[in-house]
């Protein structure tokens, strides 16, 4: 006998929701492979990513929801928890069941949560994570009972190492088919009034869902009981306050709301959970000394330094591999290939562009795995707490220091982390202070200009070097101007409420090394994505604005390519370039500015096609470097003097070239406003530190 | 009752939680992350320059500023 799937419409939706730090992002990532899709909900700042399960009864579509320790809601952000459990959401339509994760270490504050949901009625699996740790913590579960008391099958998962994925499966595939709607009741007076006002909200023709009502019952003030007032009318908030007393009872609902549901939690535990003696190990030791407040504070400087100085020390050699294959890939195709339109091309214009971006692959792929490391771990939580008060100097709390660390690699990832801030101006003042926070691709540009015109003295035996040492002032001026850009925000936008340091501490957990693997692979493919698509369509267009037009001499068959100030691009960058003279610009320099506005690190490959295709009929092997300490000014004075070259990063450290973090921004913002705003000041400030570094430094 | 600040407590005190001073939104938010009346607090330790401090509540770590700690009373614990 054969049966056919059934027909995927009406397609079955699982939610998935759980505390932060549950492993909830790793299992979600477990369940549905590469199979997912980023997603805004319409008129609110939180993303959400779906993701295609596949069960043997046929497919599903899995909803992540943003981490949160409660159903209640101060902002809209807050609401989409509550809107996607009533099937409010019309992108994920009714969810069919809730897959609830929760932290075994941590099970008491994760049931807080799962109360609130189990209320709610709809069909719940629960993965219970972290359940390697239980043991070492001195802690045995009994999963069946508490299954039986939370009214839904429990399944122990460890989606780092893949364990218990089929088990869930079975759970999910089993509640699909046959569901069994959870039916918690904490406080049946509560319900019953939560009853009286749906119905009589439906009597005058607004539809609220239960979970709604109730959330504006309790939480007095927030963003269900203004939500709702404003759809039902003013009155109502009078209707919901008098409610609310009878219920109360002289005391506070949402007080009476979190001792009912911890006392059924400490009933639920009773029953379920075995304590024997907790075996103290290397955690709280670490713990101890990581934040202590001296050898805290020593270890975080130290971790710092050394994050910094292995992304030059370790990524050289990797980078002279590259280098070498790209020097003998070039030389390959120039000696297998006839001299000519097309090998110029694929020498000039490909190899030396693309290669020229991708040589610094080594360095941001060690930069990301010490910020993952460092995130994995649970050391960035230490080091938040550390700086908050650092932090609260500009402004803002230990919680941007996470964001702000994340954008040393990559302001989109870092703007992306500003979610867990709860304060909307801090968030915005993150946002926009983000981006000028030295990230990876601004590395290529500083590496390559400091070691071109910077000389390399050392002292202390090469422990101390003058291009680290300038390196690390454009880290600092890059801080510089988030520092100032964040004191600027905070102090012109008036916040609607005060800025909270509330935040979880999880245990240190050894990172896994698969997942570290996943994720720095997921980023190579990013940048060689940008690399072979971005950076390639730019050099390409600059290849060919600078090879064009040809020039027809009577004595070559070949057309010849012009001279370089002949050629349209040539042409086109001298037009712009008086702009530019006062920052000690040629127009060559001015073009690969101008060409690297929508991704910064474009400006060397811009200059190795430029440069190159000057140099093409010389030697040839001449690096970029040797060719830009070679350029002159028609008068014959150096193009790249001292002072010009630090102006020229100074333009890279503050200026906002980079399409992908306007579009983050306009992303996270829900509006062109801010991305429009940063970009207009953060150029600005580039062209008036560039001109100011190159006058100040000719004129001394 | 001679319920005290938390956050004027030492780093190492134990106490429980009698209360808060004003039970707004904020107070609620503590309520749900597991610090009710009754619930067992121990300051772990102080960042440097005394704030913010980190917390043990419900077998978790949480760190808040001494000002948001200001704003939960608590009562010696019983010994």
């Amino acid at each position: 006998m054969t049966t056919q799937p059934a027909p995927p419409t009406p397609r079955r939706v699982v939610v998935t929701l759980g505390n932060p730090n549950t492993g909830k992002s790793t299992l979600f990532n477990a369940l549905t492979g590469l199979n997912q899709r980023v997603g805004n909900f319409p008129g609110v700042t939180v993303e959400h990513l779906s993701g295609t399960l596949t069960l043997r009864s046929g497919t599903v579509n899995l909803v992540d929801l943003p981490g949160t320790y409660s159903l209640s809601a101060q902002s809209p952000d807050e609401m989409v928890a509550v809107d996607v459990l009533m099937g409010g959401v019309a992108e994920v339509g009714q969810p069919d069941v809730v897959l609830l994760i929760l932290d075994g270490t941590n099970l008491r504050r994760n049931l807080f949560l799962a109360s609130q949901v189990l209320e709610i009625g709809l069909p719940v699996v629960i993965a219970l994570s972290m359940t390697d740790l239980l043991e070492r913590q001195g802690v045995s579960l009994n999963l069946t009972r508490l299954g039986e008391l939370l009214g839904g099958p429990v399944v122990p998962v460890l989606a780092g190492q893949a364990e218990g994925l089929e088990a869930l499966k079975g759970a999910l595939e089993q509640a699909l088919t046959a569901p069994q709607p959870s039916s918690l009741r904490l406080n049946p007076a509560l319900a019953a009034a939560v009853q009286t006002l749906v119905a009589e909200l439906a009597g005058t023709g607004v539809a609220a869902a239960a979970t709604e009502v109730e959330r504006a019952l309790i939480d007095e003030q927030g963003y269900a009981e203004k939500r709702l007032c404003d759809r039902a009318g003013e009155p109502w908030r009078e209707r919901l306050a008098a409610t609310r007393q009878a219920l109360a009872q002289g005391r506070n609902l949402a007080t009476l709301e979190a001792r009912d549901r911890y006392s059924w939690i400490n009933k639920v535990l009773a029953e379920v959970e075995q304590r024997s003696a907790r075996r103290t190990g290397w955690r709280e030791a670490l713990d101890r000394y990581l934040n202590h407040p001296l050898w805290g504070s020593v270890a975080f400087v130290l971790s710092m330094a050394v994050v910094f100085q292995s992304v030059f020390a370790w990524a050289t050699p990797l980078m002279d591999l590259i280098d070498g294959g790209v020097g003998a890939l070039s030389g390959q195709v120039r000696d297998s290939l006839p001299p000519g339109l097309l090998t110029d091309f694929v020498v000039n214009g490909i190899i030396a562009g693309v290669g020229s971006v991708v040589i610094f692959l080594p360095q941001i792929l060690i930069l990301f795995a010490f910020i993952i490391l460092l995130e994995d771990s649970g050391y960035m939580s230490r080091a938040a707490f550390l700086v908050d008060r650092l932090m609260r100097w500009c402004g803002l709390s230990g919680q941007s220091f996470i964001p702000m660390l994340s954008s040393f690699a990559c302001a989109v990832p870092g703007i992306m982390g500003t979610r867990v801030i709860a304060n909307p101006r801090d968030r915005l003042a993150t946002i926009l202070a983000a981006p000028f926070m030295t990230c990876s691709a601004r590395l290529p540009v500083y590496a390559l200009l400091i070691s071109a015109f910077v000389p390399a003295h050392s002292w202390l035996g090469g422990f101390i070097n003058l291009q680290g040492l300038v390196l690390l002032a454009f880290y600092l001026l890059g801080m510089l101007g988030a520092i100032v850009t964040a004191y600027l925000v905070t102090r012109l936008r008036k916040s609607e409420s005060t800025s909270r340091f509330l935040m979880e501490m999880p245990p240190y957990r050894m990172p896994s090394l698969r997942s570290l693997g996943l994720k720095l692979l997921a980023r190579a493919r990013i940048f060689l994505h940008r690399a072979g698509t971005l950076i390639f369509s730019v050099t390409l267009v600059v290849w060919v604005l600078s090879a064009f037009p040809r020039t027809s001499t009577g004595d070559s068959p070949n057309a010849e390519a012009p001279s370089m100030e002949a050629s349209y691009l040539g042409r086109m960058s001298q037009a712009l370039t008086p702009a530019f003279a006062p920052l000690g610009w040629d127009w060559k320099v001015t073009a690969a500015v101008v060409a690297s506005l929508p991704a910064r690190e474009v400006v060397i490959a811009v200059l190795g096609t430029l440069y190159a295709v000057e140099a093409s009929d010389a030697a040839g092997e001449a690096r970029l470097i040797n060719r830009l300490q070679d350029a002159r000014h028609p008068d014959g004075s150096k193009v790249f003097s001292l002072p010009m070259a630090l102006g020229l990063m100074v333009f890279y450290a503050l200026c906002l070239q980079c399409v992908s973090t306007l579009a983050v921004m306009r992303r996270e913002t829900n509006s062109w406003k801010w991305p429009a705003i940063a970009w207009v000041y953060m150029t600005s400030l580039g062209y008036l530190g560039a001109l100011a570094c190159f006058q100040l430094g000719s004129a001394l | 009752m001679n319920a005290v600040p938390l956050g004027s407590l030492a780093a190492g005190s134990r106490a429980l939680v009698a209360g808060f001073v004003q039970e707004d939104a904020f107070a609620q938010r503590l309520m749900q992350l597991g610090l009710i009346e009754g619930a067992s607090v121990e300051i772990l330790r102080c960042a440097p320059s005394g704030d913010p401090i980190e917390i043990s509540v419900m077998g978790y770590a949480l760190s808040l500023r001494r000002a948001e700690a200001n704003l939960i009373l608590v009562s010696p614990e019983p010994t």
